[in-house]
C-alpha cells in the first residue's frame, strides 16, 4: 500500500531503530562475563580437538569396528616392537552404560525419597545436620568409595546378587553363568549409586525447597494430607529439576574411573548379565592400560577418550531435551 | 444499605435456574441446621515466635452470614483468619491460644484430623494461586483429588462450582486450558470454584480482591453475595467500601503498639454509620489507616 492510497490517514512510519550507548563500566563488565562464559566452551573444544587429533590415526584405521568389536590386544615381538593390534570398545561402552544405568535406577528413588524427607518431614535441627553431611558426601574422593565398595560392600552385595539370581534368574539379564558373583556390573552400579546419591539428593532438595509456598498452602487449604501436597504440588514442580539432577548423576557415573576400576572385573567381551563378574568401563580401561601403554596404544586410548567424551555429551544433550520438555509443565 | 443490596441479590439468585438457587429458594436461613451453627472464636491469641501478634479475640460468625474483618496493615486480621482453619500453624514458630469452635466443637482439640477441618473451612488467598500444572477443569476438581474424596458426577460438579464462582461462561469452552492462562481476576474466581468443589461450610477469604482490577472485584463481590446463601463467609479486606457492600457484620481490628486486638464488632451498617468506639470511627471515616 502506498502513501497515496492511504489518503486521509496518517502515514504509517517504519519502525525506528532503537539503540543505546552503554557506559564504559558496563562494557568492562560485559567483557569479563563474556570471557568467563566462552572460556568453558573453549576448554571443552580444546579437549575435544586434542583427543581427536591424537586418536585420529586409530579412528581411521579401525573405522566403525572401534565401537562395534570388543577385542583390545597389542601383540609385540621379543624386541618389544608392535606386530599386530586390535582395538575395540564395544564391551567397554556397553559396560559403561550398563553400570551407569544401574547406578541411576538405584540412586534416583533413594535420592528423591531423601530429598522429600529433608524438605517436608525432617525436623529443622536434623535437617541442618543431614544437609551438610550430604553436601560433604558429594565432594568425597571417589577412590574411598571404591575401597569401601571393594572391602565392605562387595560381600553383602554378592549376597544380594545371589538372592536376585535365585528368584529372578529366569530373566536373561539376571542370569549368572558360570556362577561368579563378585566384581560384577551390579556391584559397580551399587558403588556408583552411592556416589551419585548425594548430588542427586542435593539438587532435588534444592528444587523442592523452591516449590512456591502459595501453591503448597492452596493444597493444604483444600484439605490435602502432606503426602498429597507432595504428590500434586511439589513433585510436578520439581520434576524438571529431578530429571536434571539424575542426568548429572548419570554423567558422573559414566565418567567415573577409579571407583569402578576398584570393584569391576574388566573383560573384553560384551556382557549383559549384570550380576556376572565381568564388565567394562571406558574410563577404567584408560586407567588400566595407560601405565604400560606404548605410544601407539596411547593413541588408541585417546580415541577411546574421545568416544567417551562424545557419549557423555550425547547423554547430556538428551537430558537437556528432557528437562526443557518437562521443566515448564509444573511451573 | 448493605442488607438492602444483599436482599436484591437473593431474589436474583432465586430466579436463576441452578441447583444452587433452588437450595436458596428452600429458604436456608442463618442458624438453620443444614448450615450448622457457624464458627466461633473464643479468646484467640496468636504468636510468631516471641512476637505476640493477636490478643484475645472472641468473635462469632453465624451460619449463612458474611463477616468482614477490617483494620490497618499489621493489625492481625490476616493472622486471625488463618487461625480459623489452622493455616496459622504452617509458619515456623507460630503458636496460638484460645479456641475456635465449628458447630460447637474445638478445631484445635488434640486428635483432630486437621485435613477434615480444612475441608469444612475452605480458604481463598490474597494472591490467586491456581495449580499451573493442571487444566482449568482439573483445578476445580483438585480438592477432590487432594482430599481423596469420591464424586460420581465430576462434570456436573465442575460446572456447578464454576457457575457459582461466576466463571463458567468465560471458561466453558476451554476447560482443558491451563489455569495459568487466565487473567488475574479469572484465576481468583477459579480459586473460589476450587474451594467450593469440596463443599465447605465456611469460606475464609484473605483480601481476595487486593490484586485485582475493579471489574474483577465487582464480579467476586457478586459471587460472595450469592455464596452467602449456602455458607458462612469471613472476608479480610482493606477496602471499606467492599466491606460495606458485601458484609452483614464487620469487625474492626487495630494494633496500637501492642498485639492486634478486635476493637469493635457490629452489624456492618452500624459500624459505618454509628460506631461505638472513637478509633473505629476514625478508621472508617478515613482519618487514618
Amino acid at each position: 500500500m502506498t502513501m497515496l492510497e492511504d489518503r486521509g490517514q496518517r502515514p504509517i512510519p517504519s519502525p525506528r531503530e532503537i539503540s543505546t550507548q552503554p557506559r564504559f563500566s558496563d562494557k568492562v563488565f560485559r567483557a569479563v562475563v563474556t570471557t568467563g562464559g566462552l572460556s568453558s566452551l573453549a576448554i571443552l573444544g580444546l579437549i575435544a580437538a586434542f583427543l581427536g587429533y591424537q586418536g585420529f590415526e586409530i579412528l581411521v584405521k579401525e573405522g566403525i569396528t572401534f565401537i562395534t568389536t570388543s577385542e583390545w590386544t597389542v601383540e609385540v615381538d621379543s624386541f618389544g616392537a608392535i606386530t599386530n593390534t586390535t582395538f575395540g570398545l564395544a564391551a567397554m561402552l556397553v559396560g559403561t552404560i550398563l553400570c551407569a544405568l544401574i547406578a541411576v535406577l538405584i540412586a534416583v528413588p533413594v535420592s528423591v525419597a531423601a530429598a522429600i524427607f529433608l524438605s517436608f518431614y525432617a525436623p529443622a535441627s536434623l535437617k541442618k545436620v543431614l544437609v551438610s553431611i550430604i553436601d560433604l558426601m558429594a565432594a568425597f574422593p571417589s577412590i574411598l568409595f571404591g575401597f569401601w565398595g571393594l572391602f565392605v560392600l562387595m560381600p553383602s552385595a554378592e549376597y544380594w546378587a545371589r538372592l536376585i539370581n535365585r528368584y529372578l534368574g529366569f530373566i536373561p539379564i539376571f542370569k549368572v553363568d558360570p556362577p561368579i558373583f563378585t566384581r560384577s556390573p551390579f556391584i559397580a552400579g551399587v558403588v556408583l549409586a552411592i556416589m551419585i546419591i548425594p548430588i542427586v539428593t542435593s539438587i532435588s532438595r534444592e528444587v523442592f525447597s523452591q516449590t512456591p509456598l502459595d501453591r503448597i498452602q492452596a493444597a493444604y487449604a483444600l484439605g490435602a494430607t502432606r503426602w498429597n501436597v507432595i504428590r500434586t504440588v511439589a513433585l510436578p514442580y520439581a520434576r524438571g529439576g529431578i530429571v536434571g539432577g539424575s542426568m548429572l548423576g548419570l554423567g558422573r557415573a559414566m565418567g567415573e574411573t577409579v571407583a569402578v576400576y576398584t570393584v569391576l572385573n574388566i573383560v573384553y567381551q560384551i556382557n549383559w548379565q549384570v550380576l556376572f563378574g565381568a564388565g567394562g568401563n571406558v574410563a577404567s580401561l584408560i586407567l588400566l592400560k595407560f601405565g604400560e601403554a606404548q605410544p601407539y596404544e596411547i593413541k588408541a586410548l585417546m580415541a577411546a577418550g574421545l568416544v567417551l567424551f562424545l557419549l557423555t555429551l550425547f547423554v547430556n544433550f538428551i537430558a537437556d531435551q528432557i528437562v526443557a520438555k518437562s521443566g515448564s509443565k509444573g511451573r | 444499605m448493605s442488607f438492602q443490596s444483599k436482599n436484591d441479590n437473593k431474589e436474583k439468585a432465586m430466579a436463576t435456574p441452578s441447583s444452587l438457587a433452588s437450595v436458596a429458594a428452600n429458604g436456608r436461613k442463618p442458624g438453620t441446621s443444614t448450615l450448622g451453627i457457624g464458627l466461633e472464636a473464643r479468646g484467640v491469641h496468636a504468636w510468631f515466635g516471641k512476637h505476640h501478634a493477636l490478643a484475645n479475640v472472641s468473635l462469632d460468625f453465624p451460619a449463612g452470614t458474611v463477616t468482614a474483618l477490617i483494620g490497618p496493615s499489621g493489625c492481625g486480621k490476616s493472622t486471625f483468619i488463618r487461625t480459623l482453619n489452622r493455616m496459622h500453624e504452617f509458619i515456623p514458630g507460630a503458636a496460638m491460644a484460645g479456641k475456635v469452635l465449628l458447630d460447637g466443637k474445638d478445631i484445635y482439640e488434640p486428635g483432630t484430623d486437621v485435613t477434615k477441618i480444612r475441608l469444612k473451612i475452605g480458604m481463598v488467598f490474597q494472591k490467586p494461586n491456581p495449580f499451573p500444572s493442571m487444566t482449568i477443569g482439573e483445578n476445580v476438581l483438585s480438592g477432590l483429588k487432594l482430599a481423596q474424596l469420591k464424586n460420581a458426577n465430576k462434570d456436573d460438579l465442575m460446572e456447578e462450582c464454576l457457575v457459582r464462582a461466576g466463571l463458567w461462561n468465560e471458561v466453558k469452552d476451554r476447560l482443558n486450558a491451563h489455569g495459568g492462562s487466565l487473567s488475574g481476576g479469572q484465576q481468583q474466581r477459579l480459586c473460589i470454584a476450587r474451594a467450593l468443589a469440596v463443599n465447605p461450610q465456611v469460606l475464609l477469604m484473605d483480601e481476595p480482591c487486593s490484586a485485582l482490577d475493579p471489574g474483577s472485584t465487582l464480579r467476586i463481590e457478586e459471587t460472595i453475595k450469592e455464596l452467602s446463601e449456602t455458607m458462612t463467609i469471613v472476608i479480610v479486606t482493606h477496602n471499606m467500601q467492599q466491606a460495606a457492600r458485601v458484609s452483614d457484620f464487620t469487625a474492626f481490628f487495630l494494633a496500637d503498639g501492642g498485639p492486634g486486638e478486635m476493637i469493635e464488632t457490629a452489624a456492618t451498617s452500624q459500624i459505618f454509620s454509628q460506631p461505638r468506639d472513637k478509633r473505629t470511627e476514625n478508621y472508617v471515616t478515613g482519618r487514618f489507616g
